[in-house]
């Protein structure tokens, strides 16, 4: 199993005050795992960290063993990293459709002038975003909303649209902020089945935050659980359910 | 005042409309990008006019070469005026750029006098020529006004709405960060906006000429501000809302000449600008802002 995302005493410091200090993770190709921690812990700025949002006061990333210091979040998404955002950040006003085709837009060439004079590589390129956009749409079962403005999707669909959104930037790694928040169980449930699917066909890497402790303990190979920017626990499920210093951190000491 | 008159006014009021509509275009796109009111952008149309006077009197250009060289020259310096002055402001409060773009606005001014000289140079009319229709009669410069001024809009629609810059831009004007995320780069993004806004302004200038046939340093002062008037009556960062505002405009003004009070004409636009505001301050297709709480 090959190394997707390698992070080494990843630090950072906010005027003073350490956000995240000394973060180490590993996560493989083909595997699910889970960053919890109670609020402000530090997780998203991880993610902010890994996308190049923050840049670290110190510490090493890597993705699939190429340094990605002094990238922008840019260059970063080029290379394969794609997230999702706990409050979610679709472009709104937009169709469903532009909001999958927008993430290739890198990836077509054509120049302004060809898309007036109509030339073939606009049409031609287009098309094949277009197609490529709506297959991935097919394989969450959203290609009956493509034409349908992005903000009018119900909570579950926009969801579900963003990652559909991200995934089209082909990562190597996928970064979940939260998927399942404000989700009820039945959506929960659905949302489980729709990670394990992007794991299956799209052999990526995904690292997702969650407080929903039913998905996390359900689908995640590995958990990693940050406390004051810290690591204070890394395992399996059944590792982290029974780590004394976890249960601490969420529900404070015994005291008898 | 006979019917065919005020029809007459009215080809009129679209003619002027469509330069305002165009430059308002420039405005509301650049808004709706950086949140930027680029109040340079007036005198990008003063440049390309005189770059078409300049060709035409003193080189004896052929008008095609004219027009050609002044869309060049305006988009050119519409993207050299974002790269040197409001890159480096991206992340500096919304009010340091907006003076920035006012400090810019008189250095082209004054640096249009040294350059140019102050005087107005009147150049021949590129467009002569007129017809009847009925018994009104228009002049074929009214007409091809309208006529590109509506094929430009045509294609800046398809332009922002099928292609990937398009996209690229609407992306961007929604949420600069998540579309970064998804791999959309910014200054080749908000480059793009000002090139289109900044030839647009070009196509302006070459429309003002030939309605107006003079250029001088501070012409693009006030057709800026009408613009800009134009945008806002609109809907500031609307589209569809630019050209509305901007032929409302036009229209205002030709209706109000022919009234009889001509002196009083940029008095209306920015009363009815006052009034319109005090009942939707966004515009007329302006979004709703959201008041956080």
């Amino acid at each position: 199993m090959s190394n997707v995302l390698k992070c080494e005493h990843l630090r950072v410091v906010f005027g003073g005050l350490a956000a995240v200090s000394d973060f180490n993770i590993e996560v493989n190709e083909n595997e699910i795992v889970g960053l919890i921690g109670p609020n402000g812990a530090g997780k998203t700025t991880v993610f902010n960290l890994l996308t190049g949002v923050y840049t670290p006061t110190s510490g090493v990333i890597t993705l699939c063993e190429k340094d990605l210091a002094g990238m922008s979040t840019v260059a970063r998404n080029h290379e394969g990293i794609a997230r999702t955002f706990q409050n979610i950040r679709l472009f709104k006003d937009m169709s469903v459709l532009d909001n999958v085709m927008n993430s290739f837009n890198t990836r077509m060439h054509y120049s302004i002038a060809e898309a007036l004079l109509r030339l073939p590589r606009y049409w031609k390129e287009e098309k094949a975003a277009k197609k490529r956009a709506l297959d991935l749409l097919k394989v969450f079962n959203m290609q009956d909303q493509a034409d349908e403005i992005a903000g009018n999707l119900p909570y579950g669909s926009q969801r579900r649209l963003e990652i559909i959104r991200a995934l089209a930037t082909s990562p190597k790694l996928l970064l979940l902020d939260e998927p399942a928040a404000g989700m009820n169980p039945a959506e929960t449930e659905n949302l489980m089945e729709t990670i394990g699917k992007i794991r299956d066909s799209f052999h990526i890497a995904i690292l997702l935050i969650e407080h929903d402790m039913s998905l996390v303990m359900g689908i995640c190979e590995k958990i990693t659980v940050l406390n004051f920017g810290e690591v204070i626990a890394q395992g399996t499920p059944e590792e982290i359910q029974k780590n004394p210093v976890v249960i601490e951190a969420y529900l404070g000491k015994r005291r008898d | 005042m006979t019917f065919s008159l005020l029809i007459a006014q009215l080809i009129n009021g679209l003619q002027t409309g469509s330069v305002y509509a165009l430059v308002a275009l420039g405005y509301s796109m650049v808004y709706g990008i950086i949140k930027l009111l680029n109040f340079a952008h007036g005198d990008i149309i003063m440049v390309g006019a005189y770059m078409v006077y300049y060709a035409i009197a003193s080189f004896a250009l052929p008008p095609v070469v004219a027009i050609i060289l002044a869309i060049g020259v305006s988009t050119l310096l519409g993207v050299t005026v974002e790269k040197v002055a409001y890159t480096p402001l991206r992340s500096a409060p919304r009010l340091s750029l907006l003076i920035t773009a006012i400090g810019v606005s008189f250095l082209l001014e004054n640096g249009a006098q040294l350059v140019f000289g102050a005087d107005q140079k009147s150049m021949d009319p590129l467009i002569t020529g007129s017809v009847m229709f009925g018994r009104v009669n228009v002049s074929y410069t009214a007409i091809v006004t309208i006529v590109v001024s509506l094929i430009i809009m045509i294609l800046l629609w398809f332009v922002v709405n099928k292609t990937k810059a398009g996209k690229a831009m609407r992306a961007v004007s929604e949420d600069m960060g998540a579309a970064q995320l998804m791999g959309i780069s910014l200054n080749r993004t908000i480059s793009m906006t000002f090139a289109i806004g900044s030839a647009l302004a070009g196509i302006g200038s070459v429309l003002y000429l030939a309605a107006y046939t003079q250029a001088s340093p501070t012409m693009g002062s006030m057709l800026g501000i009408k613009a800009f008037v134009a945008a806002v009556l609109g809907g500031i960062g609307s589209i569809p809302g630019a050209m509305i505002g901007g032929f409302t405009i036009g229209v205002l003004e030709a209706l109000v000449a022919a009234a009889g009070f001509s002196m009083w004409k940029d008095a209306a636009v920015f009363l009815v600008l006052i009034i319109v505001l005090l009942f939707k301050p966004t515009g007329f297709l302006g979004k709703k802002m959201q008041e956080k709480v």
